[in-house]
């Protein structure tokens, strides 16, 4: 048995939180540049160049990439043999957020109750995934989710008959849908199967796989390719203005479901995909 | 086609700007957001007075990030603006000349923007460190619990947006995406 002393897990939240919102990974970097190099509309060109522009300034001068700082949504992965020790572990993933938001500059986006809406005014509560895994390491992911594109994400509950072309049919409703609300290029993450809230939460982890890595299932991986051509042919563009680029990348991932559904989920990102990994 | 204008806006300048142009703003303009909007809504249904002049002035659509020390504001671009459908024929009819924010409007708002001969621009959402350059000063005037979705007056200079609904009420969203469909 290892163990951790949880305030370990607060400072690591705590820096985390400032570098997902300021510094984008490599392979996001990256594809923003190719989408770039790749538009040839004169409007979606301008945005993508502000795009790249706006990332080194957020990097150089400490300017949270969007105002939108997101709702944190935090992976933990803990090995089955680590024990946690010196206090309560979800109290202590809640304090590095709010000393990251405070300490960070970051915007406090989170209202206390969904009707009454009176800001908690220091980001938390975020929302907490817990999978236990083998071994004796805690792998933590912060991954701060903007609202103009988590809006427009969306359940679907199909039937097995819908099949392949049923589940095509949904993603290209749900990004058409999203359109420039949803601040094109986007990256689109699908969950297909499992139940109601697993296809959800699949398409949420979609979202953090590496934009050049497609799935490892062959038929998977070509849906990932043709989604993304026909997202692109729809000519919405950067921000929404018309354009070759309308998406960065189709992630699907996949679960055993039951006889008789399809659940497929879309969550929409903006190209500000953030996301920060540790492992302790 | 590119354009530098002044805000507040005059009804001339409105009227002349038309889909995709590439506008430079500088001046005052104010900034409100979900809630702020629901309480000037509220306050009109009251019969009461609105915290702002909307007489010729433009609205960004934008809460932003806390300030660094020595800087007139963080992250500041702009956030969707149909959430703001609800309440804005209101305030165009009051006199309100223009929005900045992001996103598609409803038919509503479409028909108040030509009532009135108004504008709606769009910044590029998630540039909001590039933004925030064009933002000389910043200070709440009104809602100061609100936080960040607090009404604040904002010095601009050479803001970039783009005409998406115009006067006449043609609307880029639209029609764009059809000369790169494929």
């Amino acid at each position: 048995m290892r163990e951790l002393e949880v305030r370990a897990v607060t400072e690591n939240i705590k820096e985390m939180c400032i570098e997902a919102n300021h510094v984008l990974s490599y392979d996001m970097k990256k594809a923003l540049r190719d989408a770039a190099d790749a538009e040839d509309a004169p409007l979606g060109k301008q945005v993508l160049k502000q795009l790249l522009d706006n990332m080194e300034i957020a990097q150089k001068d400490m300017i949270p990439i969007c105002q939108d700082t997101g709702m944190t949504v935090i992976f933990l992965e803990i090995g089955q043999n680590v024990h946690f020790a010196g206090g309560d572990l979800s109290e202590a993933v809640q304090e590095g957020v709010r000393q990251g938001y405070e300490e960070g500059f970051l915007r406090k986006s989170v209202v206390k109750d969904p009707i009454f809406r009176d800001n908690t005014k220091d980001n938390t509560p975020a929302v907490i995934h817990y999978e236990i895994v083998p071994g004796d390491k805690v792998r933590i992911t912060v991954a701060p989710k903007g609202f103009g594109s988590e809006n427009m994400s969306r359940v679907f509950m199909l039937k097995p008959a819908d099949g392949i072309e049923g589940v095509k049919n949904v993603v290209l409703t749900a990004v058409k849908d999203a359109g420039p609300n949803a601040c094109p290029p986007m990256v689109v993450g699908v969950g297909v199967g499992g139940t109601f809230e697993k296809c959800a939460l699949m398409a949420k982890k979609a979202l953090l796989r590496p934009m050049d890595q497609r799935s490892e299932i062959p038929y998977i991986s070509e849906l990932e390719n043709e989604l993304l051509d026909k997202i692109n042919a729809s000519g919405i563009g950067p921000g929404g203005l018309g354009g070759r680029i309308t998406a960065l990348a189709v992630n699907i991932e996949t679960y055993p479901t039951h006889i008789a559904g399809l659940p497929v989920a879309v969550n929409i990102c903006c190209h500000v995909n953030r996301h920060a990994t540790r492992i302790l | 086609m590119e354009k530098h204008i002044s805000v507040p806006l005059d009804q001339k300048t409105v009227s002349a700007l038309c889909v995709g142009d590439y506008v430079y703003l500088t001046g005052t303009v104010y900034t409100a957001r979900d809630a702020a909007h629901k309480r000037m809504y509220e306050t009109l249904e009251r019969g009461g007075k609105l915290p702002v002049d909307l007489e010729n002035s433009l609205i960004y659509y934008m809460g932003p990030s806390p300030a660094r020390p020595g800087m007139p504001i963080g992250s500041a671009g702009p956030t969707t603006a149909g959430r703001m459908d609800k309440y804005t024929p209101a305030l165009l009819d009051l006199g309100l000349k223009g929005m900045i924010g992001k996103g598609k409007r409803s038919q509503a708002v479409k028909e108040a923007v030509v009532r009135n001969g108004a504008v709606y621009f769009a910044a590029v959402g998630g540039a909001g460190a590039l933004l925030s350059r064009s933002i000389l000063s910043s200070e709440v005037i009104a809602y100061d619990d609100l936080g960040t979705e607090a009404v604040r007056r904002l010095e601009i200079k050479d803001f970039p947006v783009i005409v998406v609904m115009d006067s006449q009420g043609n609307d880029l969203y639209e029609t764009a995406a059809e000369n790169y469909r494929h």
